[in-house]
């Protein structure tokens, strides 16, 4: 899923301050499972903006809801009738349901009400780490499904550095090696000698390093009438 | 014999089969150009090569290149370290270019601290490539006259490629693994973490001469002379890869001159070292107290230093 964290609502609040019709909007996919930004949420940040605008006598109007996905164009017809009484919109969801509100609505402000964190799951309650950058160019069947570009805070490709001790990252003793994960596992399989090889220099323009993505299906495109 | 890769005095020095002594100057956090030229004047004739630190712990200083140069000009062999942290493969490629005309033959390929170490921990990382298809690059360059990209380079590329190993990290068996990986990329000479625990590094060159790495590649024990106690206790609770045993702790806290035991202490592992069959030489490390390297190499009986 996507993670996402909510801003301070002192920063939401001041975000919100020239705009008298607000409505905060919740997403009902990843933001909801992470507790950052569904219906629960979105109802919690407008009661709390609007006592905060109350108590500092400002005249505005909180509303609320939330659509199923804010990524998606059919989801976001449903709140094109609120958006009459509507000067800008508090976004609960990632970052591309944000950029989608502000293109589908674009005479409506869209304010991010929180900060899109990461590709990852659950750790256990209340914690949640990451597992995928998203590089475009997957290779964790040679490392025993461990990713070590995200999981490595170096991105090494050839075993855990200098700095791996008692299978802690350098970094900090809450993100463990993801070499000495990926050796262990490998062990266990029986497939230790794999870290002998030498993995060729990456190709990142399959990443963000090569511009904004896209992804086309010529199979799924529809044709267009001749 | 080894075939000659970029005829540098380090080079020959490993060549000719003496103990090669090696030694850390850290440039400036400013552009005072005096420091280092005084560093070189203190150290000139102690050491055979001596590394320029690239950004060391992440901190911003005088570029590696820069200092590099500069010890060339005042007559010492310089060994630019680099490290993958700060630079994608452009503009790593570009420096090695750029210092090979320069006249630098000796390098050092490393993966960096990770900024959030240093003093701008909001910096972006790039690790672009990895400190082992550094080494690779280097040897491209050199061997095949190619850049990473398959391009042709124009002119020679005399390299005299060095790496990193840290025989105190973990996992412990993957530690003579990860250098033979090194070895094979294409690395010429090793210089390893700090060592304090002699048993240790005895275990790791035991597995080193085991698959025959030290005659493919020339190994430096990497040292840091302890200046204080603080520090001392700095790097055995803070530095991750450095072991530093309580006894070594133990014995500059019961010191009466703590700066004359830590060279004592720096002294007795030289002599421990150089017992260690397979052995090359030994890399000082004496961060922020260069001026103890003259003394610690005299005392050992290292001087004077081979003309080659």
């Amino acid at each position: 899923m996507i993670t996402g964290k909510q801003k301070a609502l002192s920063e939401v609040a001041r975000m919100a301050t020239p705009y008298k019709r607000v409505l905060v909007l919740g997403c009902g996919t990843c933001t909801t499972i992470c507790f950052a930004g569904g219906q629960k949420e979105a109802a919690e940040m407008a009661s709390s903006l609007r006592l905060l605008g109350q108590n500092e006598k400002r005249r505005q109007v909180f509303s609320e809801h939330t659509v199923r996905r804010q990524c998606e164009w059919e989801y976001l017809d449903e709140i094109a009738p609120l958006l009459k009484e509507t000067d800008a919109i508090v976004s609960l969801s990632c970052g591309v349901g944000a950029q989608a509100l502000a293109e589908r609505f674009p005479e409506i402000s869209i304010l991010p009400g929180l900060d899109t964190c990461f590709m990852g799951l659950p750790q256990e309650p209340g914690v949640w780490i990451e597992r995928c950058l998203a590089c475009g160019d997957c290779i964790i069947d040679t490392t025993a499904g461990i990713c070590p570009i995200t999981r490595c805070a170096k991105g090494l490709l050839n075993g855990p550095c200098g700095g791996s001790v008692d299978g802690q990252c350098e970094i900090s003793a809450d993100i463990p090696c993801a070499w000495q994960l990926i050796h262990d596992r490998l062990a266990s399989q029986g497939l230790l000698s794999r870290l002998d090889e030498l993995p060729p220099v990456r190709d990142w323009s399959t990443s963000h390093s090569g511009g904004p993505r896209r992804i086309v299906r010529q199979d799924l495109k529809v044709k267009k009438a001749p | 014999m080894r075939a000659m890769k970029a005829g540098t005095n380090l080079e020959k020095v490993l060549r000719s089969g003496a103990f090669a002594v090696t030694a850390e100057i850290g440039p400036p956090k400013g552009a005072v150009a005096a420091v280092v030229k005084r560093k070189a004047d203190l150290l000139k004739g102690s050491c055979d090569a001596y590394n320029v630190t690239d950004n060391q712990t992440a901190i911003v200083r005088m570029s590696s290149l820069a200092g590099c140069v500069m010890l060339k000009e005042a007559g010492l062999d310089p060994v630019m370290q680099i490290v993958v942290r700060d630079r994608n493969r452009i503009a790593i490629q570009s420096d090695i270019l750029g210092a090979v005309a320069l006249g630098i033959g000796n390098f050092l390929c490393l993966s960096g601290d990770h900024q959030r170490f240093g003093n701008h921990p909001q910096a972006k990382g790039v690790f672009d490539i990895e400190s082992i298809q550094l080494i690779q690059t280097f040897k491209n360059l050199r061997d095949e006259g190619r850049f990473i990209s398959g391009d042709e380079i124009s002119g020679e590329m005399p390299l005299f490629i060095g790496a990193a190993a840290n025989p105190f990290a973990d996992p412990v068996d993957f530690r003579v693994a990860r250098l033979a990986k090194k070895v094979r990329a294409g690395a010429d000479f090793i210089q390893t973490q700090a060592v304090y625990d002699v048993e240790r590094f005895a275990t790791w060159m035991k597995g080193v001469r085991q698959l025959g790495l030290h005659k493919e590649v020339y190994i430096l024990a990497g040292l840091i002379p302890p200046k204080s106690i603080g520090m001392a206790r700095y790097m055995r609770d803070y530095v991750p890869g450095i072991h530093v045993p309580d006894e070594i702790i133990e014995r500059l806290e019961n010191a009466d001159d703590v700066k004359e035991e830590g060279q004592k202490i720096t002294l007795e592992l030289i002599e421990a070292l150089e017992e260690i069959e397979g052995l090359s030489g030994i890399h000082i490390m004496a961060v922020g107290w260069e001026e103890a390297v003259p003394h610690i190499v005299a005392k050992a009986g290292l001087l004077p230093r081979p003309v080659v």
